[in-house]
């Protein structure tokens, strides 16, 4: 019985845990859109932050957007041959790159790459005491801090999203020639036919939301690191779980929008 | 003046500060003592508005630093400087950087009167040499030295030191010591500093206050707590085995 109760109470105080951080998160969202006026005084600090996660991701990036179209083409040109479709597995690629596994992708490594050293970063700052003197030199950590790692990321996912796009259709149809016979000038023809207007600015708005989501998870996990490098470490661990479930989460909602029933 | 009525805190259901009250005069130096754990750093985090008490309050020549707007604190923590136990650098800005970061942020004077005065501080506490170093290439002391620097740029009325002369050498500790002592003298700040180093507390204080146990067992001029009957200060200051205070 006490077991039961243990388990209630154990389960309670964790969804208790939960809610208060997407509260905290969210309120961290709209004070950095408040310091948003700050955006000009801040671009120099916001530009090295695009800057730090554009290098840190381009070569990870690289292979994995060119194994995904690759595996992409090649996984839907077998089931396509079947029909003796092969021909048109451009515009399969294009489509599902472009909607849904290009930002997908991109929010995945940026998540594994940059919102976990952000989270790392902040979090040492907030155990070290940085984050207590700034606040005492009424320099808001937000200000300061977040709302440049956000604005820096809702600009750089939509950059790495079309770059995985492009260089996922590339991959695609270096298979489709190789293994499906399918001539480059085809290829290129069904991507032109299936690259619809909505698929691309429904996928750029989706990674754009995917910048801001991880950006303020990561910060706000860092900002709530205590106990020292043990606390580091679990901010960081915490904010790469989080950002993964909410990019999953949120990418279905922006997907029902747009294309559900 | 600040004053600290009934602070009382707890961690985790552990009471760390058990209904506190003092006052600190303006333009005076009180010291706070006491065992490593006992809630010192804490007691300065509630002062500096950093830490919300469970109940009681700090209050700052007559407004309430607990419990206020975020507004309210920035304008009591303008005339406010904190010493950090680590120093708190930023750790991606150069020392130079770092000490120039609130008068930047805050755009109070132009680029070349910042760096004057950036030169200048440094200069004070020996840190010129040093000034374009990453905190991560600095040693303990100079990093806390720099954030005294950047302190001083805001010509604060109030200055908290938590343990200004640890990791510092007996030279450089003793001048940290002397500048605590000019600061009150010359400009009329009043410091509140938590130390380990019973000299530079002797030396510096108007009064010195031991934190034991979530209270203030005694709180008395530095020639007092010398001569003091009280079996736990008495342990503290001599750094005895023997006494009521558990060592194990
Ligand atoms: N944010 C916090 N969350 C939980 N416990 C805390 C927190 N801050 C301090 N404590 C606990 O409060 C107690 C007092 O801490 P404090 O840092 O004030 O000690 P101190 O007197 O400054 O010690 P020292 O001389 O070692 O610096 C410690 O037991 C510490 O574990
Ligand atoms: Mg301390």
């Amino acid at each position: 019985m006490s077991r039961l109760l243990n388990l209630i109470i154990s389960t309670g105080s964790r969804i208790l845990d939960i809610i208060d951080f997407a509260g905290y998160s969210v309120v961290l969202f709209f004070k950095s859109v408040f310091y948003t006026k700050n955006v000009i005084s801040k671009r120099r600090e916001i530009i090295k932050q695009i800057y730090i996660s554009l290098v840190k991701t381009f070569g990870v990036v690289s292979i994995v957007a060119m194994f995904t179209g690759m595996i992409l083409a090649l996984q839907t040109g077998i089931e396509l041959k079947k029909f003796n479709l092969e021909d048109r597995v451009g515009n399969l690629l294009v489509a599902t790159l472009t909607r849904e596994m290009g930002p997908f992708t991109s929010a995945i490594i940026l998540i594994a790459s940059v919102g976990s050293a952000m989270a790392a970063e902040i979090g040492t700052m907030k155990v070290s005491e940085e984050i207590d003197a700034l606040t005492i030199m009424s320099i808001s950590p937000v200000k300061f801090l977040v709302m440049p790692r956000i604005v820096a990321l809702s600009i750089v996912l939509p950059i790495v999203t079309i770059y995985t796009d492009t260089l996922g259709c590339i991959g695609g149809a270096i298979i489709a020639k190789a293994q499906l016979n399918v001539s480059y000038g085809a290829f290129y023809q069904n991507i032109l036919e299936s690259l619809h207007l909505k698929a691309i600015y429904v996928g750029l708005l989706k990674a754009y939301i995917f910048g801001v989501i991880i950006s303020s998870i990561s910060c706000a996990h860092g900002l709530r690191a205590m106990n020292g490098a043990m606390g580091v470490g679990k901010a960081t661990r915490d904010s790469v779980v989080t950002s993964f479930i909410m990019v999953l989460i949120v990418g279905y909602i922006i997907t029902a929008i747009f294309y559900g029933l | 003046m600040i004053e600290l009525i009934n602070l009382y805190k707890t961690f985790e259901e552990r009471v760390i500060l058990n209904n506190i009250s003092v006052k600190i005069e303006e333009g005076e130096t009180f010291v706070i003592i006491g065992l490593s754990g006992t809630g010192k750093t804490v007691t300065l985090k509630h002062i500096a508005g950093l830490l919300e008490p469970d109940h009681g309050m700090v209050v700052i020549d007559g407004i309430s630093m607990s419990g206020s707007s975020e507004r309210v604190k920035n304008k009591l923590r303008s005339k406010m400087g904190v010493v950090f136990q680590s120093g708190a650098l930023i750790n991606w800005l150069s020392v130079g950087d770092n000490v120039a970061l609130p008068l930047r942020e805050h755009k109070r004077y132009p680029e070349a009167e910042i760096r004057e005065i950036v030169d200048e501080k440094l200069r004070l506490l020996k840190l010129y040499e040093a000034k374009d170093k990453m905190p991560s290439d600095i040693s303990g002391g100079m990093k806390k030295r720099a954030g005294l620097a950047r302190v001083l740029v805001r010509n604060p009325k109030i200055i908290l030191y938590d343990e200004p002369t640890s990791g510092l050498d007996p030279v450089m500790s003793s001048r940290i010591s002397q500048l605590i002592v000019q600061m009150k003298n010359e400009f009329g700040v009043t410091s509140v500093v938590v130390t380990h180093d019973m000299n530079s507390a002797y030396y510096i204080a108007d009064r010195i206050a031991v934190l034991y146990n979530g209270e203030i067992v005694q709180c008395d001029t530095p020639e007092n707590i010398k001569n003091t009957e009280h079996p736990v200060v008495r342990q503290f200051i001599n750094g005895s085995l023997k006494g009521p205070i558990d060592v194990d």
